[in-house]
């Protein structure tokens, strides 16, 4: 099966680890994921207001792109999956919006919100199904108890990523038990790390950051899984006492296909 | 700022944001989920009031405007779905499109940036605080 794939900037560059696992674990459970042509960076955040139009283009090509191929998006990056589930949310729900937008496109090119776009962990749970993750599972984490970080990105706003409950989650933690791990509940887990903070006010970041990896600390994880490139940087910069890892890795591992 | 000028922003904002203040019942959720509410001179409660009565100057101003995390965290444990971190949004746009409003320019980067910074801060900084 083919999905097309928007990696994003970071994955290229300081997020490699994030990229390369995911890459390699999907080809084990038989999914190639087809890195969109020429993509372009997503702008890392989602911009609220109405009359942003050309911010929201970079998203609107890749998602234009992935429906001629008439495949489903995928991105592992939680900011790059905020901001394409956005855009594609408005261009199905904002007419105004969309018709703007495809003014900004080539007269051959008109997207209407139709591709179906999925974060690496919702491919998991709704492609491979995590029942036939867990049969695929060669080194099974017997026994690591894992808190999920979800933060903000994965969750919010739920009309319009629609992944989980954002006050209650269970993927990550379901996705944890497929791959043979415990997973470890804890109270600041769909909480902010400070993210783009970190640049300017870095105590705001090390305040935020604290408060999540003390409380899964608090709760027991022997480390925390995340999805993004940039909870992960405050939470291990601001000094975490339990490891910070990506969920691919960790998956990588499980699937037997790290070192390959 | 005259009050003609206040009334025009104030129907800028409100159409940039698609937010309606009139919805808020005070309840003050929004601020006690906050995650930047003790670094804020204005809470985002008083950002749904005072856009609601007009006084709009002193958040223009304000460094509140840039403390927030986009977090959505307001926006999605609202019980009234006005969505104030979308209010916010729209006024630090205001203030970033006045000739000179950027927050932050690239030339800053170099100083506050270390070789593990991951390149979506930068990106995300630049989209937040610069026009």
């Amino acid at each position: 099966m083919k999905l097309s794939y928007f990696p994003g900037c970071t994955l290229k560059n300081k997020a490699q680890d994030l990229d390369t696992y995911a890459r390699k674990s999907a080809l084990a459970l038989g999914i190639k994921l087809e890195e969109i042509e020429e993509w372009q960076c997503c702008g890392g955040v989602f911009t609220t207001s109405n009359d942003e139009i050309a911010t929201k283009l970079s998203s609107v090509r890749a998602l234009a792109d992935a429906k001629e191929k008439g495949q489903a998006l995928v991105s592992v990056c939680s900011a790059c999956h905020n901001v394409i589930k956005q855009t594609n949310h408005a261009m199905q729900n904002d007419r105004e919006f969309a018709d703007k937008v495809n003014r900004y496109l080539s007269p051959d090119i008109q997207y209407d919100g139709s591709t179906k776009v999925y974060h690496y962990l919702e491919m998991l749970r709704d492609i491979v199904g995590f029942d036939e993750l867990a049969k695929k599972v060669v080194n099974p984490l017997s026994g690591k108890k894992i808190g999920a970080y979800y933060g903000c990105l994965l969750l919010r706003p739920v009309k319009a990523m629609e992944m989980d409950d954002p006050e209650n989650p269970e993927i990550m933690e379901d996705f944890i038990r497929a791959i043979g791990g415990e997973p470890v509940i804890y109270p600041y887990r769909n909480e902010c790390c400070g993210g783009y903070i970190a640049l300017e006010d870095p105590e705001l970041a090390k305040k935020k950051s604290n408060m999540v990896t003390d409380s899964a600390a608090r709760a027991g994880a022997d480390c925390i899984v995340t999805a993004c490139p940039l909870c992960k940087y405050n939470l291990v910069k601001n000094g975490s006492d339990v490891p910070v890892i990506y969920f691919t890795e960790l998956l990588a591992e499980a699937l037997g296909v790290k070192e390959d | 700022m005259s009050l003609k000028n206040n009334e025009n922003l104030r129907d800028e904002v409100l159409r940039m944001s698609g937010v309606n203040p009139r919805k808020c019942m005070r309840c003050g959720k929004c601020s006690a989920t906050c995650p930047s509410y003790d670094e804020m001179e204005y809470h985002p409660h008083q950002f749904v009031y005072m856009v609601e009565t007009g006084d709009i100057g002193p958040l223009m101003n304000s460094q509140s405007l840039y403390k927030c995390l986009s977090c959505f965290a307001c926006v999605d444990r609202c019980p009234r779905e006005v969505e104030p971190a979308k209010l916010v949004e729209a006024l630090r746009l205001a203030a970033e499109r006045r000739q000179g409003g950027d927050h932050m320019t690239p030339g800053m980067i170099t100083e506050l940036w270390n070789e593990d910074l991951p390149q979506q801060a930068v990106v995300s900084a630049m989209r937040k605080y610069k026009k």
